[in-house]
């Protein structure tokens, strides 16, 4: 940091650069009234001079760019998160939707071809055998049946995020009562993919919300111990040390099961989240206990200090502004542990129950040998998990190396 | 040594007296209390008098009309001066015996457990540091981001399925079932070591790939250092320089991890458990809460989370064992 660096600027590049700049690094030397980090060091000679004006977060950005991986976790985040918003129209059916016709009516795939004298999308119908014996029905796909299938056909009504009633699907079959099950059907005959998709709101909201609440306390007692040192920081940090040395699915087992079964499931939901995150704030405490120890020695903390600036204005206009991308990233990073820890709840059976859905309540379905022997695709809920959980975890590294300076 | 030991244990103190608070909160939690639950279930059973005095034999000897911290002294005063836990009233026997059967399992589990981590990570993280953006460097590193981001009971999930499926014989357990009641023998003990091995790869998956990072990031640090140029230079051969220098300092960060790999391994082995309805803690755990069998569940929180700290607490003080700059600071 350089010590010319004054209030107006740092507010000034945090404001700009919340809405990371998407654009190409200029070819063009642009004018830009905001300092460099560190610029008295480089050789400016053979440094483009482009770097030597960009932004902090424009730094971050053509860095973060070059990380290939990043990126793709990037996009992928990007992608669930457009599925968790857009839920109520990716998915073709109502999650709870169940046809007692179809139990664990195997995938079906989409074809391209002649339907019903058009020239357009379909799937294959079932046909459908008992065994005499075990009464169990098996479905094979009937080739000679084709069902048409439209993109944003008319299907059940509903009300996108509550509010505006709709009541065209992304993709759904022309006639609703044809079985459409792209992923397969669960034991009750509901659609694996509408269910899927269903469940990605649940699951990619309580890691934001459970986050969000980690970050408050993680921040208010991670800088609280950073900033005031000796005795404050020791007692917090026993109290990081102790949370860290318990194994942490007991102790949310134990929480979980304390949740009255009466309880309306958006009341569960929250208690979840908030267990989760009692827990969880520690990472993010020591991010920004580490990054406040080393930030308040700096010269540009002294000066604002001697200025005469309050303890508050000294924290939120200059210390904070300057570790930002570190939090962002530590966020990025805790997100997917947040997300495995609900799964791993709910696939218990303590954590989120039916009706709601997310990816580990659907995974519960999945409990026992046999049926995933007679469903494999029951799994996809949790490749779902594991995608979106390594797809964050790129991310949050990529954005980690990203914002650090010395890396 | 001896000081920093002290301070060490010292500092274990609080932590403990912690546990035993949250543990205490956790039996407590669940609305309605244990006694009631106990009274109407014994009601139903039998003839009443015999049990009303049963009963407030049970009220007086755990304080149950007295203030929370007579009870919360009641409780642990009876774990830590007669080892008794309480009473489990879904299997009505003292909580101690079904419990340390069950915690010697899980912690032989995660022991080996964290050998395996150990014994894979070690040689992987060494190979991809020195071996920089080699095929087995992305491949060690893909490995490991992919064992961090498969859950352990999904892992278990896979496992199973791909056995019932493709082997046609479930994995489960920890014994076949002519050992599951069998005396410690030989054979028992070769017949665990075959089971053995799932519930350590799909436990050791996750640690082993925070493992690899640290060492590799660990070595990157310390092997362009000039230290390192100077024995290289002096003729020595790669491999004895390696293992002579910086791999012994780069092992150090490796020890001190296991503070937060045995939490992660306690607590995967607690849901690998019960998916692969392993004999040790996780299945009756869950089972006891469900149930709200409280006095059952609070102590197997307690004491994993006990015996995790004092695990945490060994390997601190090899660490300043080993490393002269921790004990002296």
């Amino acid at each position: 940091m350089t010590p010319t660096k004054t209030t107006s600027d740092v507010t000034d590049s945090r404001d700009a650069g919340l809405a990371i700049p998407a654009d190409d690094p200029p070819t063009s030397r642009r004018h830009d009234d905001r300092d460099i980090d560190r610029a008295d060091d480089l050789p400016v000679a053979n440094e483009d001079r482009t770097v030597l004006v960009a932004g902090q977060w424009k730094l971050i950005w053509w860095k973060f760019r070059k990380h290939k991986l990043a990126m793709l976790g990037g996009i992928i985040t990007l992608f669930i998160y457009f599925v968790a918003v857009f839920v109520e129209i990716l998915a073709p059916f109502p999650p709870d939707q169940y046809n007692s016709t179809y139990p664990y009516a195997p995938p079906q795939s989409l074809h391209l071809g002649q339907v019903e004298g058009e020239f357009g999308l379909y799937v294959n119908g079932y046909a459908v055998s008992f065994d005499p014996e075990t009464l169990a029905r098996t479905f094979v796909i009937d080739e000679e049946v084709r069902h048409p299938v439209s993109l944003f056909a008319k299907g059940a009504p509903y009300r996108l995020w509550g509010l505006i009633p709709m009541e065209r699907h992304l993709i759904a079959p022309d006639d609703p009562s044809h079985p459409m099950y792209l992923l397969g059907a669960d034991r009750l005959g509901r659609d694996m993919l509408s269910r899927l998709i269903h469940g990605t709101r649940i699951s990619m909201s309580i890691g934001l919300i459970g986050v969000a609440i980690s970050l408050f306390l993680g921040v208010l007692l991670g800088g609280i111990s950073g900033y005031y040192g000796g005795a404050t920081d020791n007692l917090i940090q026993r109290v990081i040390e102790f949370l860290n040395s318990i194994p942490k699915i007991p102790l949310w087992m134990g929480l979980a099961a304390a949740i009255p079964l009466s309880l309306p499931p958006l009341h569960v939901y929250f208690l979840i989240t908030l267990i989760l995150s009692l827990i969880g704030w520690t990472g993010l405490a020591r991010v920004v206990r580490g990054r406040f120890f080393s930030l308040k020695t700096e010269d540009f903390v002294t000066a604002a200090r001697l200025d005469g600036n309050s303890e508050l204005r000294i924290i939120m206009r200059h210390m904070v502004p300057s570790f930002t991308s570190h939090i962002i990233a530590s966020i990025s990073l805790a997100i997917p542990s947040m997300i495995l820890a609900e799964t791993s709840l709910s696939f218990l059976g303590i954590g989120l129950r039916p009706p709601v859905v997310s990816w580990g309540v659907l995974l519960e379905e999945a409990q026992n040998v046999r049926s995933i022997a007679q469903a494999p695709w029951l799994f996809w809920p949790g490749a779902a998990v594991v995608v979106a959980v390594l797809a964050m975890n790129f991310l949050g590294d990529g954005l980690r190396d990203a914002a650090d300076p010395y890396a | 040594m001896f000081a920093y030991i002290l301070k060490r244990l010292l500092y274990t103190i609080p932590t403990l007296f912690a546990i035993s608070i949250m543990s205490f909160i956790i039996i407590q939690l669940p609305p309605g209390d244990y006694f009631s639950v106990l009274a109407s279930k014994m009601a139903k059973e039998s003839d009443t008098i015999a049990n009303t005095a049963a009963l407030e034999a049970m009220g007086a000897r755990y304080g149950l009309n007295e203030p929370l911290y007579v009870q919360y002294w009641k409780w642990i005063s009876g774990i830590v001066l007669r080892g008794d836990f309480g009473q489990s009233f879904e299997y009505n026997r003292p909580v101690s015996v079904l419990l340390w059967d069950r915690l010697g399992l899980t912690f032989l589990l995660s022991f080996s457990t964290l050998i395996f981590v150990w014994a894979v990570s070690f040689p992987i993280g060494i190979y991809s540091a020195v071996r920089k953006y080699s095929i087995g460097d992305y491949l060690g590193t893909f490995i490991g981001f992919v064992g961090l981001a498969i859950p352990n009971f999904l892992m278990a999930l896979v496992l199973m399925y791909v056995s019932f499926k493709y082997f046609g014989r479930s994995v489960g357990g920890l014994f076949s079932p002519e050992f599951v009641n069998a005396e410690w023998s030989w054979a028992r003990l070769m017949d665990f070591l075959a089971h053995l091995w799932i519930p350590v790869i799909v436990l050791g998956t996750a640690g082993t790939a925070g493992l690899i990072r640290i060492m590799r990031a660990n070595m990157l640090d310390e092997i362009y250092k000039p230290y390192v140029v100077t024995a290289r230079a002096k003729g020595l051969s790669e491999i004895r320089l390696l293992f002579k220098y910086p791999v012994r300092v780069a092992l150090n960060p490796f020890i001190s991890t296991v503070g937060w790999v045995l939490p992660e391994l306690v607590s995967g082995a607690t849901i690998t458990a019960i998916v692969l309805s392993l004999p040790t803690t996780g299945p009756l755990l869950l089972r006891s809460l469900i149930s709200q069998d409280m006095y059952l569940a609070g102590s197997f929180i307690m004491m994993l989370s006990v015996l995790t700290v004092l695990g945490t607490l060994i390997s601190d003080i090899l660490l300043a064992w080993l490393d002269p700059r921790i004990r002296f600071k």
